[in-house]
């Protein structure tokens, strides 16, 4: 199933998709957001944003915006 | 010591790596803080010792998550290692990483290693991996990363001998790059690189291209060629995603082989804080106590050194006055210097308390959750998560809470951020709020336990944060500023503050506050002082004026010597200079008097109390040695006969110092920060007319 990481429930996990990288800022791959890669939502922000992942080994937090851009297959 | 026996050191790192405690436990108090030039980014340098005869000169440089800069901080980080003129230009890169975050951490490594300077790499927080299950296999790490390896715990002193002298012998350490990235993304585009500087290192070269930055260091032909290179900026940024995913790629191979975790050891505790912490109605309401708490901290604990600071300093003066012949050069030690010292050294307390709490929740990691649960709010006021630092940076000092506004990746919620900082309630408007709460609030208690004094002072801090966000949501609107947005953070995990490192966060800070602008308030107060016991033909006459025109009644020599004194101040200098503003500040409700602390702080805002201070004590007579603030009670309102800071005056200049810009200092480094006179001038003429009227009209309710 496809999506993106704003899709995802609190403690899902899916993986990256190819990213299409001209639409993510470099400083988001840096911090481990790859391709292949597993992300889990680990919590959302009160109003439903920003989103608190885990990816790579990772804890980042992004807002919705950016999470929509990032699809996932589950 | 000859130069040939120093070795300058870079220490780099993600943030979060313990990079900072490493500096503390190499260098010790033998550090200084100064300006990189140009530009306002701290530069943290240190000794430390290697040997008899060696000693490394090590530099803290800001922490970044990679070479390519998104921030001014993180520019500087690029510009030291490119520039081999640079002054701190490294003989050796010690690169810091968390073993709990080593992936993401070596991705700077694998970038640092291609610069072919000598590189060590620290793997720091050692003493957490049997707790957290973790097993590294450090030799086969180095032989595929062709590097030494320090294993380390900078807050338990483990690694730190054998770091030394893995820096002592840096001459034999490997430069050979981890795999070879650029042959894996296009090895014709990087060999006509490699030809165009053939001096550079080929990874050098491409950073160069890469980046939006103009490099002084570089010839003209260099800087052409970096030009022409820099036109296909589709593919640049093309390569610089491969270049990062190929790196994970490498990472993870090396890892794979070396490091593993077994997940069963690893206790949940971060995820249970997460859940209470960033919780939709308890992590608010935990957000609210801390601040609560801080701020009765503030005022309850610092009032008793800062009244012991206030007494001392009364006694002091007039002991120099007793002991030292009179003159003019007892009154201006006794009346000038060291008042004004006074007003400085008052400020202590407050502001190492203030600061002892923003490191700890800085350092706890506690700071990112508030990010996080605080962003959305604030966008909708036109600010980012990141502005809360800032905001709460700017209780103790507006300048370095713009400094801090740096890592904000929007423009424009950078800039509104920079602009309402200055609301926020600094530590140089506490002395100022400290004496008037004192003076119109009664000290009493309610609900048992609050302070009402405290109260108002909470008060006051949510009136700053309430214009701060007021303003903020009208610039949000106003401003037509185009920014891409950029917002990702890091969530640490969770640490038990060091004691070390807030020490040294809040000597640094308070270090560094007194000088700064300690020095522009001594000055003031001597200058002040000048100004006041100096004027025209008028108060040289003083004497003979007040007893021709005494001379029929039947005063005691106390009441007449008094009656000089104020006659004397009414015709100084300053006092022609408050009495020429007094039609202009009387619907505020204040007389010259409080025009003359209102004129000498309009630089900078503290100077309000010194100023209070100098002026009573000119205006007094010498027996008096009372404290400013009973100075200030027992001032008279010839007008109405009553207290001259009553109850709607107090308030009114609450109001007015709440609002008004009156900081030299932060309009400075607004001006650097957004690099136009443009910003600083609204500030100052938007926030005096608030203050102003406001201040009108809270005199006129009251009154």
């Amino acid at each position: 199933m496809f999506g993106t990481i704003a899709n995802l429930r609190i403690g899902e996990k899916a993986f990256i998709e190819k990213l299409c990288l001209d639409k993510i800022p470099l400083k988001l791959l840096e911090m481990g957001c790859l391709p292949g890669i597993e992300v889990q939502l680990i919590q959302v922000a009160p109003m439903n944003d920003p989103l608190y992942i885990k990816v790579n080994g990772s804890h980042l937090a992004i807002r919705k915006e950016t999470a929509e851009k990032i699809t996932v297959v589950k | 010591m000859s130069v040939d026996n120093v070795v300058k050191v870079a220490l780099i790192g993600n943030p979060n790596t313990g990079k900072t405690s490493l500096f503390n436990q190499l260098t010790g108090l033998k550090q200084k803080v100064g300006n990189y030039p140009g530009i306002t980014v701290e530069k943290k340098q240190g000794k430390c010792k290697l040997s008899d005869s060696v000693y490394a000169e090590v530099t803290d440089l800001p922490g970044t998550y990679s070479i390519n800069p998104t921030s001014l901080d993180e520019t500087l980080v690029l510009d030291t290692l490119l520039n081999e003129k640079n002054e701190t230009y490294p003989d050796v890169i010690v690169v810091v990483v968390d073993i709990e975050n080593i992936k993401r951490n070596l991705l700077l490594f694998t970038q640092l290693k291609d610069l072919k300077i000598p590189t060590i790499l620290v793997v720091n927080m050692v003493d957490q991996m049997k707790r957290k299950g973790i097993n590294i296999d450090i030799e086969q790490l180095e032989e595929k990363l062709n590097t030494k390896i320090v294993l380390a715990s900078a807050r338990k002193k483990i690694g730190i001998e054998e770091l030394k002298e893995a820096i002592l012998n840096y001459k034999s350490l490997s430069k050979t790059p981890v795999g070879n990235i650029s042959n894996k993304i296009d090895k014709e585009y990087f060999s006509k690189l490699r030809d165009a500087f053939p001096e550079f290192p080929l990874y050098k070269s491409w950073l160069l291209i890469t980046q939006q930055t103009e490099f002084e260091f570089l010839t003209q032909s260099q800087k052409q060629l970096v030009v022409k290179f820099r036109e296909n900026l589709e593919c640049i940024k093309r390569y610089q995603h491969k270049e990062t995913i190929f790196r994970y790629q490498i990472i993870n191979d090396v890892l794979k082989e070396t490091f593993n975790v077994d997940k069963s050891k690893a206790t949940d505790l971060r995820g249970v804080l997460d859940r209470i912490l960033t919780h939709k109605i308890f992590g608010y309401v935990i957000f609210a106590l801390i601040l609560l708490f801080i701020f009765q901290g503030i005022f309850d604990w610092a009032t008793y050194p800062m009244d012991l600071i206030d007494t001392a300093f009364a006694s002091l003066s007039s002991w120099t006055k007793s002991v030292m012949p009179q003159g003019m050069f007892t009154d201006l030690i006794a009346e000038g210097v060291i008042p004004g010292i006074g007003g400085v050294i008052i400020f202590i307390p407050q502001i190492a308390i203030l600061f002892t709490f923003i490191s700890i929740l800085e350092e706890t990691g506690y700071m990112s959750r508030v990010v996080f649960l605080m962003d959305k709010i604030m966008r909708k006021f036109g600010m980012s998560g990141k502005s809360v630092i800032p905001l709460i940076s700017g209780t103790a000092c507006a300048i370095p809470a713009i400094m801090a506004s740096r890592n904000i990746g929007s423009w424009k919620e950078r800039l509104i951020t920079i602009l309402v900082v200055p609301f926020t309630t600094c530590s140089a408007r506490l002395p100022v709020y400290a004496i008037l709460i004192a003076l119109i609030i009664p000290d009493k208690k309610v609900f048992g336990f609050l302070n009402l004094q405290g109260l108002t002072m909470m008060a006051m801090y949510l009136l700053g944060f309430a214009a701060a966000i007021v303003s903020s949501v009208l610039l949000h609107n106003v401003l037509k500023v185009k920014s891409k947005s950029l917002f990702v953070i890091e969530m640490p995990n969770y640490k038990i503050p060091s004691i070390k490192n807030i020490f040294y966060e809040v000597v640094e800070k308070t270090k560094a506050f007194v000088f700064g602008a300690g020095k522009i308030i001594l000055a003031l107060s001597i200058v002040l002082w000048f100004l006041a016991s100096n004027g025209p033909s008028t108060f040289k006459n003083a004497e003979k004026t007040v007893v021709a025109n005494v001379e029929n009644t039947n005063l005691e020599q106390e009441e007449l010597q008094k009656k000089i004194a104020s006659y004397k101040l009414e015709h100084s200098y300053i006092g022609y200079m408050g009495k020429t503003i007094e039609p202009a500040i009387k619907p505020m409700g204040y007389d010259w008097k409080i025009g003359i602390a209102l004129i000498s702080s309009f630089a900078a805002r503290e100077v309000f109390v010194g100023a209070l201070a100098t002026i009573y004590n000119v205006d007094s007579d010498d027996e008096n040695t009372g404290t400013i603030k009973e100075r200030m009670a027992a001032e008279i309102n010839p007008d109405t006969g009553k207290k001259r800071f009553d109850f709607p005056t107090g308030m009114s200049l609450l109001i007015f110092y709440a609002f008004a810009m009156q900081c030299i200092g932060t309009l400075a480094i607004v001006k650097r920060e957004t690099n136009s006179w443009m910003w600083p001038m609204l500030q100052l003429v938007g926030m005096g007319i608030l203050a102003y009227v406001s201040a009108v009209i809270t005199f006129n309710i009251f009154s």
